[in-house]
C-alpha cells in the first residue's frame, strides 16, 4: 500500500483539508509530544504546545516549501514554542537543577547500579544531561535527524552540531563514570 | 587538549559520524567511509558498540514518556474549527463554497447529489437569464436598470484578493446575494441580486457607484441592460 507523503498532506491541508490534518497528527504527534516534554517537563504543556503546533501547521501549510523534511519542521516550530514556554515561566525558577528534580523522581544512578541494571544507569544519566545535550542526542538517536536537520532544528551550524553531539556523549560518559560504569570512552 | 584534537583528523571525523552512523541517517558516501573504518580499527569498533548502546537507550527512555490524551487532538481541532475561513482560499468560489458546505452534512453520495442539485438551478438560472437577454435584442451590459423576474441584478466580477469573508460582508452591507456565476466565458463575472423588485434608475446608480467604489472587493461591476 503506498502512504501518502507528508509534503502531499501539507499541500492538502493549505487548501484547507481536515482530514489530512488528521493524518498528519495522527502521524507525529506522538513524537512531537516526547521532544517537548524533554524540553518542558510537564505533561499537561506538552499537551497544550502540541496542539499549538499542529495548529501553526494548519495555518502555514501553505508557506511550508519542502526545503526540509516535514518532521523536522515540526520539531523546528515545537522547539521554539517550547523555549518560549520556558521563558515565559517566571513562576518557576526552571534551571537545570529543576529540571533534574522534576524527572529524577526513581533510584539515582548510583542505586540503579546497585541493583546490576546498567541500561537503567545509562537511562539515568541520560535524563541527568542538561537541556542542551538531551536535546541533541534526542534529536539524533531518537528522532533519526542528521546533522543538517538537527542544524535546521536548533539554529546552530553543521559544524557545532557535531561538536555539541561530542560533548554530549562526553557528559554522558562522565556522569556514567562517576555512576561506576566505566565504558572505555572516550 | 581534548580528545578530539588528539586524534587524526579524518578518525576524528569519522569518529564525529558514529552516533548519525549507528542511526541510519548519513548519506551512502559518508556511511561507507564509516563502515570501511570500523573494519579497520578496532578501537573504532569498540567505540561504535558505546554509541549503539546509547542509541538503544535514549530510544527506551523516550518510548517510556508515553503519549498525549485526546485532549491534544480535541484542543486543535476545536481551534480548527473556529478558524474561518481555511487558509489559503482567498478567492470567491461559490461552486467550491456550496460543495464543501453540503458534504459537511451528509454522506458523500449525498453530497454530490446535492452539489448536482445546485448546479442544476444555477445551470436553470444561466439559461433563464441567456433567454431574457437574447429576448431584449442580444444588449451587452451597460448602466441601466434591468428589472426582471428575478429582481434587479447587476454583474460583478470580485478582485482577486478580496477574501470570502470580505466578499460575504461586502454582499450583506449592500443586501445583495449572488444568483449566478462565476461565468468563465465572461472574466468569471457573477450575477447578483441587489433588489427583489426593480429599482428606480436613480437609486440604482447610486447604489452601483456605492459598490464600485469599494475597489478592495470589486474590480469591476455593471447592471444588465
Amino acid at each position: 500500500m503506498e502512504v501518502t507523503s507528508d509534503e502531499v498532506l501539507i499541500g492538502r491541508i493549505a487548501s484547507g483539508d481536515r482530514l489530512a490534518m488528521q493524518v498528519l497528527f495522527a502521524r507525529h504527534h506522538v513524537r512531537v509530544y516526547r521532544f517537548v516534554l524533554r524540553l518542558v517537563h510537564d505533561e499537561s504543556s506538552a499537551e497544550d504546545l502540541i496542539s499549538e503546533v499542529f495548529l501553526d501547521v494548519w495555518r502555514q501549510a501553505g508557506r511550508f516549501e519542502g526545503r526540509s523534511a516535514v518532521s523536522t519542521w515540526l520539531l523546528a516550530i515545537a522547539r521554539f514554542k517550547a523555549l518560549s514556554t520556558l521563558r515565559r515561566r517566571t513562576d518557576v525558577e526552571l534551571n537545570e537543577e529543576t529540571a533534574e528534580a522534576i524527572e529524577d523522581t526513581s533510584d539515582n544512578p548510583e542505586v540503579a547500579l546497585g541493583k546490576k541494571d546498567k541500561s537503567a544507569v545509562i537511562r539515568k544519566c541520560l535524563v541527568k544531561l542538561s537541556a542542551e545535550h538531551r536535546e541533541i542526542i534526542d534529536l539524533v538517536y531518537y528522532h533519526e535527524k542528521s546533522v543538517e536537520e538537527v542544524a535546521a532544528i536548533v539554529g546552530i551550524p553543521e559544524n557545532t552540531v557535531k561538536t555539541r553531539m561530542f560533548y554530549a556523549r562526553k557528559r554522558l560518559a562522565d556522569l556514567l563514570k562517576a555512576a561506576g560504569i566505566e565504558r572505555g570512552w572516550p | 587538549m581534548n580528545v578530539v584534537q588528539k586524534e587524526a583528523p579524518e578518525r576524528q571525523e569519522i569518529e564525529a559520524l558514529l552516533p548519525w552512523h549507528a542511526a541510519g541517517t548519513l548519506s551512502r558516501r559518508d556511511a561507507q567511509r564509516c563502515e570501511r573504518a570500523l573494519a579497520s580499527d578496532r578501537d573504532l569498533a569498540r567505540h561504535y558498540e558505546v554509541v549503539r548502546e546509547e542509541l538503544h537507550e535514549t530510544i527506551h527512555l523516550n518510548e517510556s514518556l508515553g503519549a498525549p490524551s485526546a485532549r491534544a487532538m480535541e484542543r486543535l481541532f476545536a481551534a480548527i474549527e473556529a478558524e474561518a475561513p481555511p487558509p489559503r482560499k482567498s478567492t470567491f468560489d461559490l461552486a467550491g463554497r456550496i460543495s464543501e458546505f453540503l458534504s459537511g452534512f451528509s454522506p458523500r453520495t449525498l453530497a454530490w447529489s446535492a452539489t448536482a442539485a445546485a448546479l442544476a438551478i444555477l445551470l436553470q438560472a444561466a439559461v433563464l437569464t441567456s433567454v431574457v437577454i437574447r429576448d431584449q435584442g442580444g444588449q451587452n451590459f451597460g448602466l441601466a436598470s434591468q428589472a426582471t423576474g428575478d429582481g434587479t441584478i447587476a454583474l460583478v466580477r470580485f478582485a482577486p484578493q478580496a477574501t470570502v469573508a470580505e466578499i460575504t460582508k461586502f454582499l450583506d452591507a449592500h443586501k445583495a446575494v449572488v444568483v449566478d456565476g462565476p461565468d468563465m466565458q465572461k472574466g468569471g463575472l457573477y450575477s447578483i441580486r441587489l433588489a427583489v423588485t426593480g429599482l428606480p434608475k436613480a437609486e440604482l446608480i447610486k447604489l452601483v457607484q456605492r459598490m464600485q467604489a469599494e475597489s478592495k472587493i470589486v474590480e469591476f461591476m455593471a447592471t444588465k441592460g
